[in-house]
């Protein structure tokens, strides 16, 4: 008999085939997800994500007979009532109800197939294709934050940094290459000339006590550890990239915008954060609802509470500008910002937005988003609905900014395209 | 008497407490060793116990609890599932895995206690391996010390040929062969021994042959072309072909790789690799009653005399129990708990109520069992039993009246058409036989995979494919999975497949399937 200590053998054995099969049901798995992050809040993107995936793409079919139809008859265990001849109502189909043999390699087909994407596997297929716009490089050059890093060893430095290791291998070889005696050797001379003494050899005591001399003057010579030896660990500052970011949300809650178009929104900025969290250690969102007047609100309120009142739009400009002011200084937070609207619009209002977005917030912002939600019937009639105010007014902005886009969405369905439109990688342009 | 080897425990205990060892493994597998082979005359193939994680147990979980295996999804997927289920704490791992193999592999976890360790021993080291290396199918069909060789050609042929033809490629082919794997088996005659260097020689011999060779089944759409004019003489030739084919012929795969026109040699290889191991779990998935039963059977068998030697305290042989009740739990029909008869359940109480028949008949099990009854030799009746059955004969020679009534079974009858299901048959002495015959039934494969062959190849013509299925009690094939099946069997034979499912009693032909040719 053998028994063999299996545990520290590689882990993993199907890390290779679970792969692959993620790769075999990749569109199922996206389809799942899209309806998973249906039920996500915003801020909510840790962890993986549990999807259920029909079948089809994955099944494994195998000839079996078909469940209904025939003859058929089964031997059951638990007879507490039944005489021949009884009669038992049919349990209602798709209940086993139990042959005895019935294995799951049977061909059992399930409906779903549900796991667990861990949460690398779950971003890694939902960004699959998207890059952050190559603006955030320039950005991270200015960044002034810096970060101790090990730089190898230096000669002078706190005790605290003291490398014991590099001081102590320094020692050694200046020990050996003087010929510093060791402690052993000057103990073997001290018997040598105990012995000599001790045998009445006066030349042998005098030459051994010649050679202790020498040799306990050289060690008192040779330091053990000299100045020289000694290296201490050295820091250098790196600068550190800027690895926090805030994010805004804009959202017009006047009475105009259903709750059908903020769930367009809200899916948009989840989608926003959930990128936004794959770049950065640390994101924080504001979330920033306007009519007339602009406030800073939490989640909840920002999604579910109803406000009435007309449509000012450059509150909410101001209202961040605020904010950035106040609480995140560019120089250390990249700023992205995603304003949904209904495009509706003071009209007057309109030239204070462009003036607050192209002259103050475009140049603080790495990127700032605007997403006109519509009624679907709006989009679907058979002539496009004129542009609104809004649209204008952010057209002239868009053709010069390269850090502003705007998209027009009317279908949860388009929500995902359009993200992915904004972010693809474009890396002939950059 | 053996207790006086044991004196690392003053008290006589092989261990106390639930912490293991491997000092204490190896003490405990000679003890239950002892008891196993000198008390019960089992005979194992040499044994080697190996100590895994929980996670090591999902990635044999996910490889059919095959050691080696070649990779695709289907394995992934699995993975996928039983992971998720224990995650989420819908269903516990299994405590052990055992492979057929010489020497016997067990699997044992690390998260085990030493009770447990000891339970899962006796269970897998020796039931099992007792089992693996007695029966007869397993004797006959597997090859114990050539499988892991041949995992191993299996597995490096697969990677080898996904990096000259593309791992799509490959994925296609196994996708096609697993989809007919349980149509990949010889039921009859006893497939020849495996021996990897002649599998790597025949290989390569067999690249070497397409090379220089036509395939005969390209030369005879001549033959058709040549415009037969007397009828018969055309039937006598197709009667000709058919014979040559070795047709019908009801094993899928070993059709499709020795005849299917249009597969590259590689191609054919990996149909040969899945049928291979399908004929190796043929032989599992016959005794699974039976071999799960014998292996329930010995490990209560040797928890109580190491119990009843003093080897072993109260404690752990309470927790044995504990373990070993809810294995062989048996759900009535109504619970909601209830999925099948269980086969660890049905089979340790056929071994009890055996020994029991041998020590302690009662009148009636003397005129069922006049042969066992009273022989007073309760293991070698078992032996015997274990060599020589699988689970439908065994059911039909062993199942007593005592134990139909233990279980209440009764046999219910569906019949199409009929609102309600009608009970035919009781635990009574006019139900006995009855009973007995239809779950032996319910045992035997042969019955319950459909039965498919390939009838004819109409070579002289467009090499339409026609497979029959032979139509039991009426119920024909699953629709949608047929269909499947029938898709990748497209992929293989390339050409046009015709299913027909014929009534096996009238001849008559109840539906057909078709697939296109692909060109």
């Amino acid at each position: 008999m053998n028994i063999i200590d299996r545990r520290p053998n590689p882990k993993g054995k199907s890390l290779a085939n679970r792969q692959r099969f993620i790769d075999r049901a990749r569109g199922e798995v996206k389809r799942a997800l899209s309806d998973a992050l249906k039920r996500r809040k915003v801020g909510e993107s840790d962890g993986g994500e549990k999807v259920s995936i029909p079948t089809r793409g994955i099944t494994e079919p195998m000839f079996h007979r078909a469940s209904s139809g025939g003859w058929r008859d089964y031997i059951v265990p638990g007879n507490k009532k039944f005489v021949v001849g009884d009669t038992i109502e049919r349990p209602p189909s798709g209940e086993n109800d139990g042959r005895g043999s019935a294995s799951p390699e049977d061909g059992g087909e399930q409906d779903a197939f549900e796991f667990v994407l861990s949460k690398e596997e779950f971003l890694n297929l939902f960004f699959e294709d998207l890059e952050l716009p190559d603006l955030v490089k320039t950005r991270l050059k200015e960044s002034e934050a810096t970060q101790l890093s090990r730089a190898g060893f230096s000669i002078a430095g706190t005790p605290a940094n003291l490398n014991l290791v590099r001081t102590m291998r320094n020692s050694l070889a200046r020990r050996i290459s003087l010929h510093r005696p060791t402690p052993s050797e000057i103990a073997a001379l001290q018997r040598q000339v105990d012995a000599a003494l001790a045998a009445d050899d006066a030349e042998g005591a005098a030459q051994g006590s010649l050679d202790l001399d020498n040799a306990q003057r050289k060690a008192r010579r040779v330091a053990y550890i000299d100045p020289v030896d000694v290296r201490y660990n050295r820091f250098e500052r790196v600068p550190k990239p800027n690895t926090q970011a805030v994010m805004f949300c804009l959202m017009d809650v006047s009475g105009s915008m259903t709750e059908a178009m903020k769930d367009l929104a809200k899916r948009f900025f989840l989608l926003l954060h959930v990128f936004l969290t794959r770049r950065y250690k640390l994101v924080e969102i504001v979330f920033i609802r306007h009519t007339s007047n602009a406030q800073e609100v939490d989640e909840e309120t920002f999604f579910h509470s109803r406000e009435t009142g007309g449509t000012i739009v450059s509150t909410a400009l101001e209202e961040m500008l605020r904010i950035v002011r106040d609480r995140y200084n560019p120089a250390n937070w990249n700023i992205y910002a995603a304003q949904a609207s209904d495009g509706d619009n003071y009209t007057e209002d309109s030239d204070r937005c462009s003036l607050l977005l192209g002259g103050e917030i475009l140049p603080l912002s790495q990127y700032f988003a605007y997403i006109e939600v519509g009624a679907e019937a709006t989009l679907r009639h058979g002539f496009p609905s004129p542009p609104t105010d809004l649209w204008r007014t952010y057209g002239q902005i868009a053709a010069e900014r390269s850090n502003f886009a705007m998209r027009k969405v009317a279908d949860p369905t388009q929500i995902f395209p359009v993200f992915h439109e904004l972010f693809a990688k474009q890396r002939e342009n950059a | 008497m053996v207790a006086a080897d044991m004196v690392e425990e003053p008290s006589g205990l092989l261990f106390e407490g639930p912490e293991w060892d491997f000092d204490k493994l190896r003490r405990v597998y000679d003890a239950i060793e002892d008891i196993a082979l000198n008390e019960f005359g089992l005979d194992v193939y040499p044994s080697q116990i190996e100590v895994i994680t929980s996670e090591q147990m999902l990635d044999a979980y996910a490889s059919i609890g095959l050691p080696l295996m070649y990779r695709h999804w289907s394995f992934g997927k699995r993975f996928a599932r039983e992971e998720a289920l224990y995650r989420h704490g819908l269903q516990g791992l299994a405590y052990e895995i055992v492979i057929n193999s010489s020497p016997c592999i067990s699997y044992i976890m690390e998260e085990n206690s030493m009770a447990m360790q000891t339970l899962v021993l006796s269970h897998a080291a020796f039931g099992h391996n007792h089992f693996f290396k007695n029966n007869y199918l397993f004797r006959q069909w597997t090859d114990a010390t050539g499988i892991l060789d041949y995992l191993t050609f299996a597995r490096d042929f697969v990677s080898h040929t996904e990096e000259q033809h593309g791992v799509e490629a490959v994925e296609r082919v196994l996708d096609a062969a697993h989809a007919l794997m349980n149509h990949g088996v010889h039921r009859y005659a006893r497939p020849p021994k495996l021996n990897l260097e002649e599998e790597r020689q025949r290989q390569e011999d067999r690249r070497r042959y397409f090379e220089e060779n036509y395939d005969d089944i390209w030369r005879t759409t001549l033959i058709g072309e040549k415009r037969e004019e007397d009828v018969s003489a055309r039937a006598k030739q197709r009667t000709e072909i058919r014979r040559k084919l070795g047709l019908p012929e009801e094993n899928i795969l070993y059709f499709l790789e020795k005849r299917a026109p249009r597969l590259e040699p590689w191609q054919r290889e990996l149909v040969r690799i899945v049928r291979h191991i399908s004929q190796y779990f043929y032989p599992q998935k016959q005794t699974r009653l039976m071999n799960e039963g014998c292996a329930t059977f010995v490990h209560y068998e040797i928890m109580t005399r190491l119990h009843e030697k003093g080897l072993i305290n109260d404690g752990t042989f309470l927790e044995a129990l504990h373990s070993h009740t809810s294995v062989i739990f048996q759900p009535d029909f109504d619970d909601p708990r209830y999925h099948g008869i269980n086969p660890y359940a049905l089979g340790f109480a056929m071994m009890r109520d055996i020994k029991r028949i041998c020590l302690e008949p009662s009148d009636e099990d003397r005129e069922w069992f006049p042969d066992i009854a009273g022989n007073r030799d309760p293991y070698g009746t078992l032996r015997h039993a274990w060599a020589n059955y699988r689970d439908e004969s065994f059911v039909l020679q062993y199942l007593s009246p005592r134990l139909i009534r233990e279980f209440r079974l009764f046999r219910v009858l569906d019949e199409a058409g009929n609102d309600a299901l009608i009970v035919r048959a009781i635990h009574d002495e006019r139900g006995y036989r009855d009973i007995r015959r239809s779950l032996a039934r319910h045992y035997d494969l042969a019955r319950h995979d459909p039965d498919i062959q390939i009838r004819d190849v109409d070579l002289a013509g467009d090499r339409c494919l026609v497979l029959t299925h032979a139509v039991h009690n009426g119920i024909l094939l699953d629709e949608p999975s047929c269909r499947a099946v029938l898709d990748h069997l497209g992929e293989l034979w390339r050409y046009g497949i015709r299913l027909e499912e014929i009534d096996a009693s009238s001849d008559r032909v109840l539906k057909t399937h078709e697939v296109p040719a692909r060109l």
